[in-house]
């Protein structure tokens, strides 16, 4: 399942939740997560906030796609991806991937898959809001670019 | 007996619609606009008339019917294309 919220929320207790009502009890042996958070620091400046932007329609259907490319790749049982867009801040969950499989090595490479094509190419944006003297300034800044994570 | 014949003109939009997201669309000071696609092929073209008159200095991509695009994608009329900056998700 692939949900875009503007509605803060804790990946575990979505984790939680998800897994109560999944069609595969019993047949699950590993489940792999990643959650990524908000950090108060970038490239060397302090920032306070920050506006997730994204393309709707595009995002929700590539999203789709990068599971169903996943799935033809592993053998998988199910699969969660929830993303924030809007005002974050500080420690706020952003992206949560979480994969179900049989055996370990399938939800631990599909899940680094997912979140790997989901920062390369899912259409989201970041723009910072820095520190008041430095919005003052005009700073807030759109992120250029997403690190390889390699 | 007398037939009547009116003609209706059915006029058909030939429009392509173009969106921008994030700096792009605080660059052109738009985030929607319908053109007309008499003289455009491709993505490039729509690229040469939206783009004209400003200075764009950072790397864009492109898409059409929200699938990724290259500059030499054919685009016809009641096509979506979108134009955006590299993505920062995750």
């Amino acid at each position: 399942m692939v949900t875009i919220t503007e509605t803060p929320f804790d990946p575990w207790q979505t984790i939680s939740q998800y897994q109560e009502q999944m069609q595969c009890d019993g047949e699950f042996g590993a489940c792999a997560t990643f959650v990524g958070t908000m950090r108060d620091m970038n490239e060397g400046d302090e920032v306070n906030g920050m506006l997730l932007e994204h393309y709707p329609g595009m995002t929700e259907k590539h999203l789709e796609s990068i599971v169903a490319n996943a799935e033809e790749k592993w053998g998988l049982l199910d699969t969660l991806v929830v993303h924030r867009v809007g005002e974050l801040f500080p420690n706020d969950p952003i992206v949560l991937v979480a994969v179900w499989s049989a055996h370990r090595k399938d939800s631990f490479e599909a899940c680094r898959f997912i979140m790997e094509d989901l920062k390369s190419k899912a259409p989201f944006w970041k723009k910072e809001s820095l520190s008041e003297a430095e919005q003052q300034a005009g700073k807030n800044r759109w992120v250029e670019n997403n690190t390889s994570g390699y | 007996m007398q037939t009547i014949m009116t003609q209706s003109k059915v006029e058909t939009v030939m429009t392509i619609k173009v969106l921008y997201f994030a700096s792009l669309r605080e660059l052109f000071g738009r985030e929607e606009q319908a053109l007309d696609c008499a003289d455009i092929e491709t993505v490039a073209d729509v690229w040469k008339e939206v783009s004209a008159g400003y200075e764009v200095s950072q790397s864009v991509l492109n898409s059409v019917n929200q699938e990724y695009a290259e500059l030499d994608t054919p685009v016809k009329a009641g096509d979506e294309v979108a134009f955006f900056p590299p993505v920062t998700g995750g």
